[in-house]
């Protein structure tokens, strides 16, 4: 996994999230990708795509895109802040849904509550083009290191 | 009108009791959603209050690279979609719902190059709301990759007369 390690913190040294994204492919698939913010907080945007439809008839955004997406984001989140060793791991994800997604870019910020040796709790907020009209909120839990690791650090 | 609204939702029960024309309308249902048709998600089985359907292994629904597993949000989008068909199709004529909530439990890393399996049961129905619980699996259900409960907000009926899929 030190391949991985090196190439995520090529891709902060440099910057350049992009490098980030381009590193999973159901991320690229969803067409997901995060900037930082003047407040230095990380953005993530869910660029629309017809294939995300989850309802033609409404039309809306599938609940499962835009919950894949707000995993990605705290996954990107972890990977961003921390030294990584690893991929964090999902545990859990508990996804609270608001309002339909309308076929339209949506936008979401994480919070890192708690950040332990070995698990850390996030939550996700996602919008759209109203930035107080909440779609979905959501919050899981994720493993930051590997059995084997435990031992030998 | 409301004589023949019953004729209509009698004549939807009885068809709906043939296990083919169930599996059928299930079929459609998930063709007619398109990020199912992105990710390649298929109706394996359809029961009364029950909903299987899986997902093929592909590389680009890869969420770690370095294993060849996929992401979490796959297993998400596919617990979803098949909970919400449980409880879409937990009443003949089915019925239009919103998600509200989902819980998923990652127990483990699904198996890579396998397809994942769901399987989903609306096991209680109130006048408002659908509960659904949802079992994700690679090779056997006892050793499931993922477990999800969900509920939603019952929405009435589909409007038999406009046709399936389509709303007034």
């Amino acid at each position: 996994m030190n391949e991985f390690r090196d190439e995520v913190l090529a891709a902060r040294a440099s910057g350049d999230c992009r490098r980030l994204v381009e590193l999973i492919p159901y991320a690229r698939m969803l067409g997901i990708d995060f900037h930082e913010n003047a407040a230095g907080e990380l953005v993530f945007r869910l660029a629309y795509q017809p294939e995300n439809i989850g309802n033609p008839s409404l039309p809306a955004l599938h609940g499962g895109a835009v919950g894949a997406f707000m995993e990605h984001a705290a996954i990107f989140e972890l990977l961003w802040r921390l030294e990584a060793s690893m991929l964090p791991r999902v545990v859990d994800f508990s996804i609270d849904y608001l309002r339909p997604g309308q076929p339209e870019d949506a936008f979401a910020r994480c919070r890192v509550w708690r950040q332990g040796q070995r698990v850390a709790n996030v939550a996700v907020e996602t919008w759209q083009s109203g930035r107080e009209t909440t779609i979905a909120t959501a919050r899981g839990h994720f493993l930051l290191s590997a059995p084997e690791s435990a031992t030998t650090s | 009108m409301a004589a023949g609204e019953r004729l209509l939702g009698g004549a939807w029960w009885l068809l709906f009791g043939v296990p083919a024309v169930r599996r059928y309308f299930g079929g459609r249902f998930f063709d007619s959603i398109p990020h199912s048709r992105r990710m390649g998600l298929s109706v394996t089985g359809l029961g009364r209050r029950t909903f299987s359907a899986r997902v093929d292994y592909r590389d680009e629904l890869v969420g770690n690279p370095w294993r060849g597993t996929l992401h979490g949000g796959v297993v998400t989008t596919l617990i979803d979609q098949t909970s919400g068909a449980a409880a879409f199709f937990s009443r003949s004529p089915p019925e239009l719902v919103a998600t509200l909530d989902l819980r998923i439990d990652h127990l483990r890393a699904a198996e890579p190059g396998l397809p994942v399996h769901a399987r989903a049961e609306c096991y209680h129905l109130t006048r408002h709301v659908a509960f659904v619980r949802c079992t994700a699996y690679d090779r056997s259900e006892d050793d499931p990759v993922a477990t999800g409960v969900s509920a939603f907000m019952r929405n009435g009926s589909v409007p038999l007369r406009l046709g399936f899929g389509r709303r007034r």
